[in-house]
């Protein structure tokens, strides 16, 4: 192989989901090779950026990219939903970090993905799709002009159980109710894979504990190096201490203490409040500065 | 080496000459380094201090065997290029070593000066040597003749930068991969600024450069790409692991897990690694609270200790459950985090976090310890004294109790590890996979940067023999093994003034 280069990670395709919601193709065609659903990477978007874990949400060996699908919720997210365009760059990509999620043994799954769970899903949906598993998508949305990915689940999976908080699209009500449907339909799956927010992990374990269906989960906590330095990243599952960077991200749903974790991604609020302020202060100072311009994110079709 | 007058203990100053130091009222508030540099003058008064002993202990007491009464003498004689010369037969960043060897236990613990007076400052010696080689661009590069032998190195701390230099300049092509977005290792992100300025590691990766070797960070190796792939897929002929040790180890007491709780490698991560000492100019956070208690009395803890303070911690107490002679810690880093206003509990141990009901740190409970028996390591065993548990108020805890071998190599090769996890080499640094060795903290668990890059070099011995380029006998004195032996194949010494 010739040593891949290793830096300057360039955009190649960018797609605005949602208003909040944008995916990103990044050239890097040795992690398309290396990458297994359920792995994720740590991008620094510049010189001065924090290091953050994202989920690899698909890739593409023949095109030698990554894919991947971020919320806009801090300021890092947001940053980057200003700044990452096609042709720009990415200071720092490092990856696939994780255990690759064991797929394989399932006959019959359901695949959970609420909110910024959808694109993680995707991979391990196909992924079982492709070992010649029978399927179930539940897939939950606010609503639906949130929607998004639906026909590259269909065309995966065997069921797709779409869930709105107010019933636009698809049934009304929570992924736990879209669990709650195919258990009732399919008295034999057996495993449930959920990402999603931490609640919302919480909830689907919580409704497969009386079935004693297996439940795989993929934790989000705070990380920074994402190699087993740093201890930052670390979860409880039973009595065990974790660090879900090198031991998961995946764990027994029904082992998870996720009251803990989210106590922990609570630990830099005030600063992630203060860094998000300071920024949305600087960019309306910068427009109002330069009002012509208006850089409206730049959108582009795979 | 021809000592023209004969020294004695009473004709050498008796003093040994200080080096200035930032006022540690003034240094706890900022990250610049807090000892300064000898001067000409200073450095010349203490290169007189050595004695030139026949016998050398000192030499023996350096884990790489550098030939210290030699460049002292040239320092003496006012040569310093020649001073360089010496040390880097031996030692690939004598500006490191110099600033953050544990000289107390090494070379100094047995300097024959010490036996009646204070030991020669080797060390500072040393450090003044290797900055005035990078002020100058002093480097021995060798004329380098391409063997066509590529070689993989996997971590970019002391192991892996000494391995890289001493294949690259036998000719490789070498490749450092690391995880991090920037070379050096605990260099970079484990000692802070004030003991290690970064200028410092960046003058002597670049000097790495200088010889070929290339740099791949972002580069996660076992996961990216495996060792055996390394090997087999991607031509290399050979593959140095060096790691590190990671996997920073919790207590396993009630509290572990609250807010405010964290290890001394993520503080010293975000510190120095992310710069969150600038944070909101940067995005990494390292918000702190007022009182610190930090656990361990290693260089870790050290560390851990003064960049709180210099975060403005009002108050930083260190707990430690053996007594201030059993710290772990540099002699000086003791010292220094004494003056800066470090509040040590001596023979303490940590019982339990206290929880302030919302998911944070309100204080500490301890128990004080006397010490027993001796254990296996030799050390007195501390015993808690039955009754005397304490709280006391702090709002953030750093444990910097040690760490686990790094599971991410040992997850994806099929490398033969030892019982605690930590790869197992040969004698020859050899692993259980051909063409493959490793060294340093991976090997060793965490030990020191002199004995990472002393291991980085024998090994890249080793890696030289099994390409067959001009191995030399195992038992070779320290010298000759560390030393550029003449008959060594493709490596031609040339000055560049
Ligand atoms: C394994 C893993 C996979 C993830 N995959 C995705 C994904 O595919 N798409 C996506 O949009 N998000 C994903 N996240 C979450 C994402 O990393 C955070 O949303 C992001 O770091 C927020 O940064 P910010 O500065 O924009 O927001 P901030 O305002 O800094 O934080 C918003 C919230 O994100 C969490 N967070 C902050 N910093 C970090 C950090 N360094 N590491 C982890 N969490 C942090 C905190 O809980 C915080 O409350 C993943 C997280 C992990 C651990
Ligand atoms: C805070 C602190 C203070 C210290 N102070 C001193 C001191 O004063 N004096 C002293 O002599 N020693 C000190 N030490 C110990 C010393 O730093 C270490 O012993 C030494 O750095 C070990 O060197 P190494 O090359 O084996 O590993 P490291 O320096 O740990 O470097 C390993 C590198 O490999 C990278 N890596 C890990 N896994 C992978 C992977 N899978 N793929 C790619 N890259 C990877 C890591 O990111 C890291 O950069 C200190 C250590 C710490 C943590
Ligand atoms: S490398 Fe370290 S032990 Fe060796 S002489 Fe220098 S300071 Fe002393
Ligand atoms: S032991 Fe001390 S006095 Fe003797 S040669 Fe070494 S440095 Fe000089
Ligand atoms: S992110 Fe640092 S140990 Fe997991």
């Amino acid at each position: 192989m010739s040593a891949a280069q290793l830096s300057d990670f360039e955009i190649v395709a960018r797609e605005d989901l949602s208003p909040a919601t944008f995916l990103l193709e990044v050239r890097h065609p040795m992690m398309a090779k290396a990458a297994r659903a359920g792995q994720f990477v740590i991008v620094m978007s510049h010189a001065e950026g924090e290091r953050i874990p994202l989920t690899i949400a698909d890739f593409d060996r023949a095109r030698g990219t990554v894919t991947l699908v971020i919320q806009a919720v801090g300021k890092t997210t947001r940053e980057m939903q200003q700044s990452c365009t096609v042709g720009g760059t990415l200071y720092g990509l490092v990856g696939p970090m994780g255990v690759p999620s064991p797929i394989g043994q399932a006959r019959k799954v359901v695949c959970v993905g609420g909110g910024l769970g959808v694109a993680p899903i995707f991979p391990q949906a196909r992924g079982f799709k492709e070992a010649g598993a029978y399927v179930i998508a539940v897939l939950g949305f606010r609503s639906k002009d949130l929607v998004f990915w639906e026909d590259k689940f269909r065309a995966c999976c065997d069921e797709l159980i779409l869930c709105t908080d107010d019933g636009s699209a698809g049934i009304k009500g929570l992924v736990t109710e879209g669990i709650r449907q195919a258990i009732e339909k399919h008295p034999d799956i057996d495993e449930v894979v959920a990402i999603g927010p931490p609640v919302m992990m919480k909830g689907c374990a919580e409704a497969t504990r009386p079935h004693g269906i297996r439940t795989i989960v993929s934790l989000n906590p705070i990380m920074v190096d994402g190699t087993g330095m740093c201890g930052g990243c670390r979860v409880k599952i039973g009595d065990e201490v974790k660090f879900a960077c090198v031991d998961g991200p995946d764990f027994d749903g029904h082992l998870v203490d996720f009251d803990d974790l989210m106590t922990r991604l609570r630990r830099y609020r005030s600063e992630e409040q203060a860094a998000l302020e300071r920024w949305s202060e600087q960019c309306r100072l910068m427009a109002a500065a330069d009002q012509k311009e208006q850089p409206a994110p730049a959108q582009a079709k795979r | 080496m021809a000592a023209k007058k004969k020294k004695t203990i009473r004709t050498i100053p008796q003093q040994r000459t200080a080096a200035r130091e930032q006022e540690a009222a003034a240094r706890v508030k900022n990250f610049a380094e807090v000892t300064f540099a000898y001067d000409a003058k200073a450095a010349l008064v203490e290169s007189e201090r050595c004695l030139m002993c026949p016998d050398q202990p000192c030499v023996r007491g350096c884990p790489v065997g550098i030939d210290i009464p030699r460049f002292i003498d040239a320092i003496a004689q006012k040569n310093l290029r020649a001073a360089y010369d010496v040390i880097a037969e031996t030692n690939l960043l004598p500006a490191v070593c110099g600033r953050v060897c544990p000289q107390e236990t090494q070379c100094e613990g047995v300097c024959t000066v010490g036996d009646t007076l204070e030991p020669v400052a080797i060390g500072r010696l040393e450090r003044y040597v290797g900055d005035n080689a990078i002020e100058n661009g002093w480097v021995n590069n060798p004329y380098i003749e391409p063997n066509g032998m590529r070689v993989g190195i996997v971590g970019s701390g002391p192991a892996g930068m000494a391995c890289a230099a001493d294949l690259a300049k036998a000719g490789c092509e070498v490749t450092v991969f690391e995880a991090f977005h920037q070379p050096g290792g605990v260099l970079r992100y484990g000692i802070p600024d004030f003991r290690l300025p970064n200028a410092v590691i960046d003058a002597e990766i670049d000097n790495l450069r200088k010889i070929g070797v290339r740099f791949e960070c972002n580069t996660l190796v076992g996961r990216l790409f495996t060792i055996a792939q390394m090997r087999d897929e991607m031509g290399f002929d050979a593959v140095f692991i060096g790691t590190g040790a990671g996997y920073p180890s919790m207590l396993g007491i009630p509290g572990d897990s609250l807010n405010g709780v964290l290890s001394a490698n993520e503080l010293l991560t975000r510190c120095n690694l992310m710069r969150a000492k600038d944070f909101p100019n940067v995005d990494t956070p390292m918000p702190l609270g007022r009182r610190v208690a930090v656990i361990g009395a290693g260089n870790t803890a050290m560390d851990a200790m003064r960049v709180c303070l210099r975060l403005g911690a009002e108050k930083v107490t260190c707990v430690y459950r053996r007594s201030r002679t059993e710290a772990p810690a540099r002699v000086e880093e003791v010292h220094h985090a004494e003056e800066e206003g470090v509040e040590f509990h001596w023979l303490t141990a940590p019982v339990a976090v206290l929880d302030d009901g919302q998911g944070g740190v309100r204080g500490m409970r301890c128990v004080r310890m006397e010490l027993g028996e001796p254990d296996s390591s030799g050390r007195r065993r501390p015993v808690p004294v039955p009754g005397s548990e304490f709280d006391f108020d702090c709002d953030q805890v750093v444990y910097a109790i040690g760490t686990n071998a790094n599971p991410i190599i040992g997850q994806t090769a099929k490398l033969k590890l030892d019982k605690r996890g930590y790869i197992a080499t040969d004698d020859d640094f050899a692993t259980s996979m051909a063409g493959v060795y490793a060294g340093g903290d991976i090997v060793t668990g965490a030990a020191t940067v002199i004995e990472a890059m002393g291991a980085g070099r024998r090994a890249a011995r080793s890696i030289k023999a099994y390409l067959g380029l001009g191995a030399t006998l195992p038992g070779a004195s320290p010298q000759a093994l560390f030393g550029i032996p003449p008959g060594e194949r493709n490596y031609v010494r040339v000055r560049i003034a």
